[in-house]
C-alpha cells in the first residue's frame, strides 16, 4: 500500500468536510456519509485519482464487519431490557428484515424492467 | 488482575478473537458461525468471566470502534466504479429505495407494536435496517435508546449477512444489481460486507443501498413515527 500518508490524508480529508457541513448545517446526515459521498464525486471530478485511495479503500472496506463489534460487544448492556422484550424485538427484526430485503429486490426488478433497460 | 483491563490489551483480544473466529468459519463452512457475532459472543463472555464492564472494554474498544466512520467514507470507491452502471438506471433504484426504507420502518414499528414491545424499544427498533451512525443519531432524535440501537442495528446487519442471499433466492430476486441493493438497504455495512465477498458488483450496489436507505431514514423516521402517533 503506497503513500498511506496521502490516503489517510484524502479519506479523513472527506470526512472532516462531512464534520463541517454537520456542524454548518445541523443535517441529521451523518458526517460519514456526507463524506462517503464527497468522495465519489472528487473521484467522478477527477480531482482525486482512482490510485490515490484504492489501497486504503479496499483495507477498510473489506474489514468493515470487524469495526462493528465494539457496539456488538454493547449488547451486554441490554440484556434485562432484551429478554422481557425478546419476542418482540426478534420477531420484528428478522420479519422486517426479509420483507425489506425481498421488497427492495422486487420494485427494482420491476421497474428495471418496464423501463426497458434490462439489457446486462 | 488489573491487567486485564488494559486497552491496549482488550484491542489486541478482539483482533485476535476475530482472526480465529474468521479462521473456524473457513474450516467448518458453517454459516451460524458467524465471526462477527462468534467475535462478540466470545468477547462479552470473556468479560463476564474475568469481571470487566462495557466501559472498561470500550476504552479499548473505542480506537475500533473509530474506524467506523472512515469505512463509510472509503465506501465511495467501489460506488464511483459503479457510477456509469448506476447512472442508466436511477428511476428504479430510487423507486426501490423508497420502497425499501418505508417497508423497513414501517414493518418494524407495527409487528414490534403487535407483539407487545414497549415504546421506547419501539422507537429504538425504527431505523434497524441502517448504518449504526445514522441508526443512533435517528433514535436519539425520536425519543429512543441509541445503544439498545446500536446492538439491534447489528443484529440486523448480522441476519442480512447470514441469511440475506437465501432470502433473496427464495424470494426470487435474481438480478445481481436487485441482489446487492437489496443487501445494502436491509442490512447496511454488515450486509455489504457479505455482498462484497461474493463480488464487487454486489459490493457496489449493496454500498448504493446503504447510503441511499441512510439518507432516506434519516430524513422520513421522524415524520413517519409522528403519522403513525404511537
Amino acid at each position: 500500500m503506497k503513500n498511506m500518508i496521502l490516503q489517510c490524508a484524502i479519506i479523513f480529508g472527506c470526512l472532516s468536510f462531512g464534520e463541517l457541513l454537520v456542524y454548518l448545517t445541523g443535517t441529521k446526515l451523518p458526517s460519514s456519509i456526507i463524506g462517503m459521498l464527497t468522495l465519489t464525486l472528487l473521484l467522478q471530478l477527477g480531482f482525486v485519482k482512482l490510485d490515490w485511495v484504492k489501497g486504503i479503500a479496499e483495507f477498510l472496506s473489506f474489514n468493515l464487519a470487524f469495526f462493528f463489534i465494539p457496539p456488538g460487544v454493547g449488547l451486554m448492556l441490554y440484556f434485562d431490557l432484551i429478554k422481557a422484550q425478546f419476542i418482540p424485538i426478534i420477531g420484528a427484526t428478522i420479519l422486517s428484515t426479509i420483507l425489506v430485503l425481498v421488497v427492495t429486490g422486487w420494485v427494482h426488478q420491476l421497474t428495471r424492467k418496464n423501463n426497458g433497460v434490462s439489457k446486462k | 488482575m488489573e491487567f486485564l483491563k488494559n486497552e491496549l490489551f482488550l484491542i489486541a483480544i478482539t483482533f485476535g478473537v476475530y482472526h480465529l473466529s474468521k479462521l473456524l468459519q473457513k474450516k467448518t463452512g458453517w454459516i451460524l458461525l458467524n465471526p462477527i457475532l462468534l467475535s462478540i459472543a466470545v468477547i462479552i463472555l470473556f468479560l463476564k468471566i474475568v469481571g470487566i464492564d462495557y466501559e472498561t472494554y470500550q476504552e479499548g474498544g473505542k480506537y475500533i470502534e473509530f474506524w467506523l466512520k472512515p469505512a463509510v467514507v472509503a465506501l465511495g470507491v467501489p460506488l464511483y466504479t459503479q457510477l456509469q452502471a448506476i447512472k442508466k438506471q436511477v428511476f428504479p433504484i430510487l423507486l426501490s429505495q423508497i420502497a425499501g426504507c418505508i417497508t423497513g420502518i414501517l414493518s418494524v414499528v407495527l409487528i414490534a407494536k403487535a407483539l407487545g414491545a414497549s415504546k421506547e424499544v419501539i422507537l429504538s427498533l425504527a431505523s434497524k435496517s441502517v448504518t449504526t451512525p445514522i441508526a443512533m443519531e435517528t433514535t436519539r432524535v425520536i425519543g429512543g435508546i441509541p445503544a439498545l440501537t446500536a446492538a439491534v442495528v447489528v443484529c440486523t446487519g448480522l441476519l442480512g449477512a447470514i441469511i440475506g442471499f437465501q432470502v433473496l433466492r427464495l424470494g426470487k430476486v435474481k438480478s445481481p444489481i436487485a441482489q446487492g441493493l437489496s443487501m445494502g438497504t436491509a442490512s447496511h455495512a454488515v450486509g455489504t460486507s457479505a455482498a462484497m465477498e461474493v463480488g464487487n458488483k454486489y459490493g457496489a450496489y449493496a454500498s448504493l443501498g446503504l447510503t441511499v436507505n441512510g439518507i432516506l431514514t434519516a430524513a422520513i423516521t421522524p415524520y413517519l413515527i409522528e403519522l403513525l402517533n404511537l
